[in-house]
């Protein structure tokens, strides 16, 4: 569905995005993750025609995005990180004309609308001027307007920034249940590592404009990471003990904790503990962290995702959720 | 199936939907040429039904000229917000972004002209129905022209919205001066009128002044239509290339 070759482009002296080779297969779900200016909307820009590379190739939906960009704008949708809709304008009439924008008939276009409103929950906000809408309100709209066609392929450039939970795990059903009954492609940008990691079964980590880990979340922080697992103890001496007990697991002792970093922690805890009983050494706390993709991300690039980067291009900083 | 004439559509009827509910500033829009008139008219010397003959079309032209001019300030914040975004990854043909959008800045003008002909009529002013309709087709393809490059001017000005009044504003009136519409360019030095040679726009004047009097068989209409279309496939063309390679 998608296929990039040294993918580039480069703002004046800005490498946005350096060389970045790409496959999606069609129906995949993939999540693009990184710091404020990786170059996930760089990327996503030149993948829906907005942009041309600098450099580099890219296909999408079968068509080349520089020589065929109608083909192209035909077949997918954007829904963008700025807002969509025209603040002057109401929600449905919006939604109306970006049917027609795709060739809709206008019943078609308006039936389509009223599901779409229905279903995000917009009812009451549809006939307001989009102006007045909250900023939730505004980018459910925006999801409304990407979907209007029904397109085989979906980019979404961070889609839950700005809603609540509930709204937020609205539109991750939304995307999912999408994707079951019209086997869409899925591409999104996300700062969300929960929801790179509970809805993407593939996540590309962007850094500095290149892809610098893909794989399955949980692979991803299998390879990457792995477990940590925290046993607690009494005293200093004990847990010095205990690192002398468990030292082919690879664990170190730091004053009464021991730290131990494994792939499967939960399996491996019974074992231990049951050798450190052998040898004496009663366990006071257990403790097992499983990783998250933050984690990943701070061992591949030794910079924590929720610091980010610095951002110049003027739209607000989304904020990072704790998980 | 869309074509260029619906994209246009769609892009029209978005665009005008807005004015359409807030009816206030088109009145608004409305009413400026008319003050214009009314101020300026009376300083014209001669005869007074003479000085409008001559002076109504070329208000008309301004008033077009204005309006057109502003296709791209609309622009500006959607640019910002990312609607302009939106609309450029939907298939909508390019070109029926730009004269969608110059369109939509023409209706009020035409309304504009048809209120400023009936303002006039009482003080003695005349006109031929067949020659101002032509006439308005001429004026629309400059609009288109004018459209297109305010709104490759927005493109071009992106986050430094300065940029684009200010490039506005200084354009605007040296084309509006060498185009004879306020004051007749005859009596003016030589240097003057071989610059005003080069502006379109004095064509399209000359042109909207015959066929307003109803010379319609006239040299000046043939002038004043390929000028018209020049500036038409002109800002087209800039425009279009625009779209493609800004960021
Ligand atoms: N139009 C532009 N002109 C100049 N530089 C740009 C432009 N667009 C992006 N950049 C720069 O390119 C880099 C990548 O930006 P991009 O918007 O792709 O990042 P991102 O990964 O989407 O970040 P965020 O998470 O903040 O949205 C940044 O350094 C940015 O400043
Ligand atoms: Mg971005």
């Amino acid at each position: 569905m998608i296929e990039t070759q040294r993918l580039t482009k480069h703002f004046k002296d800005v490498r946005a995005v350096d060389g970045i080779d790409l496959t999606v297969a069609r129906g995949e779900l993939v999540a693009l993750l990184g710091p404020n200016g990786a170059g996930k909307s760089t990327t996503l820009r030149m993948l829906t025609t907005l942009i041309p590379p600098t450099s580099g190739t890219a296909s999408v939906a079968g068509f080349d995005v520089v020589r065929q960009q109608r083909e192209v704008r035909q077949r997918i949708g954007y829904i963008g990180q700025g807002n969509g809709a025209g603040h002057s304008q109401r929600g449905r009439d919006e939604l109306l004309s970006q049917g027609r924008a795709y060739g809709m008939g206008l019943r078609q276009a308006r039936t389509r609308a009223a599901e779409l409103i229905d279903s995000l929950g917009l009812g009451d906000v549809a006939d307001r001027t989009v102006s007045t809408l909250s900023g939730g309100q505004r980018r459910r709209l925006d999801i409304a307007m990407g979907l209007i066609h029904a397109p085989e392929l979906l980019f979404l450039d961070e889609p839950s920034t700005g809603l609540d939970p509930q709204n937020r795990a609205n539109l991750q059903e939304h995307i999912l249940r999408l994707r079951a009954e019209h086997d869409t492609t899925i591409v999104l940008t996300t700062h969300y590592l929960d929801e790179a990691d509970s809805m993407a079964e593939r996540v590309i980590v962007v850094d500095h404009g290149r892809v610098i880990a893909d794989d399955s979340p949980a692979r991803l922080k299998a390879e990457h990471v792995g477990d940590t697992i925290r046993l607690g103890f009494d005293t200093e001496h004990a847990a010095a003990g205990a690192a002398t007990v468990l030292s082919g697991r690879g664990g170190s002792a730091y004053g009464k904790e021991l730290t131990i970093r494994t792939e499967s922690g939960p399996r491996q805890v019974p074992g231990m503990l049951e050798d450190l009983r052998s040898a004496g050494l009663p366990v006071a706390s257990v403790e097992v962290t499983r990783p998250t993709l933050d984690d990943v991300f701070l061992t591949l690039t030794g910079r924590s995702l929720r610091e980010g980067g610095s951002k110049t291009d003027g739209t607000p900083v989304p904020e990072l959720v704790e998980v | 199936m869309t074509s260029l004439v619906t994209d246009t559509r769609t892009v029209f009827s978005r665009e005008l939907r807005p004015t359409l509910r807030s009816p206030f500033t088109m009145i608004i829009a409305m009413v400026q040429p008319l003050v214009f008139l009314g101020l300026f008219a009376p300083l014209l010397p001669g005869d007074r039904s003479a000085a409008l003959q001559w002076f109504v079309p070329g208000i008309i032209v301004m008033s077009c000229l204005f309006s057109a001019s502003m296709t791209g300030s609309n622009l500006l914040f959607e640019i910002q917000t990312g609607s302009h975004e939106r609309m450029l990854v939907t298939p909508l043909r390019r070109p029926a972004l730009l004269i969608g959008r110059a369109l939509k800045e023409i209706v009020p003008m035409v309304a504009q002209a048809a209120l400023i002909v009936l303002v006039c009529l009482p003080f003695g002013y005349r006109f031929h129905l067949g020659g101002a309709l032509l006439g308005l087709v001429v004026m629309a393809g400059f609009s288109i022209g004018v459209g297109a490059l305010s709104y490759t001017l927005a493109l071009a000005s992106k986050n430094q919205e300065w940029l684009f009044w200010t490039v506005q504003q200084t354009v605007l009136f040296p084309i509006l001066l060498l185009a004879g519409v306020l004051l007749p360019l005859d009596g003016g030095p030589g240097w003057l009128r071989t610059l005003a040679a080069w502006n379109p726009l004095r064509y399209v004047v000359d042109a909207e002044r015959a066929l307003f009097d109803g010379d319609i068989w006239q040299a000046t209409t043939v002038t004043g239509l390929v000028a018209a279309a020049g500036v038409a496939a002109f800002g087209l063309f800039v425009g279009v290339r625009a779209m493609r390679t800004s960021t």
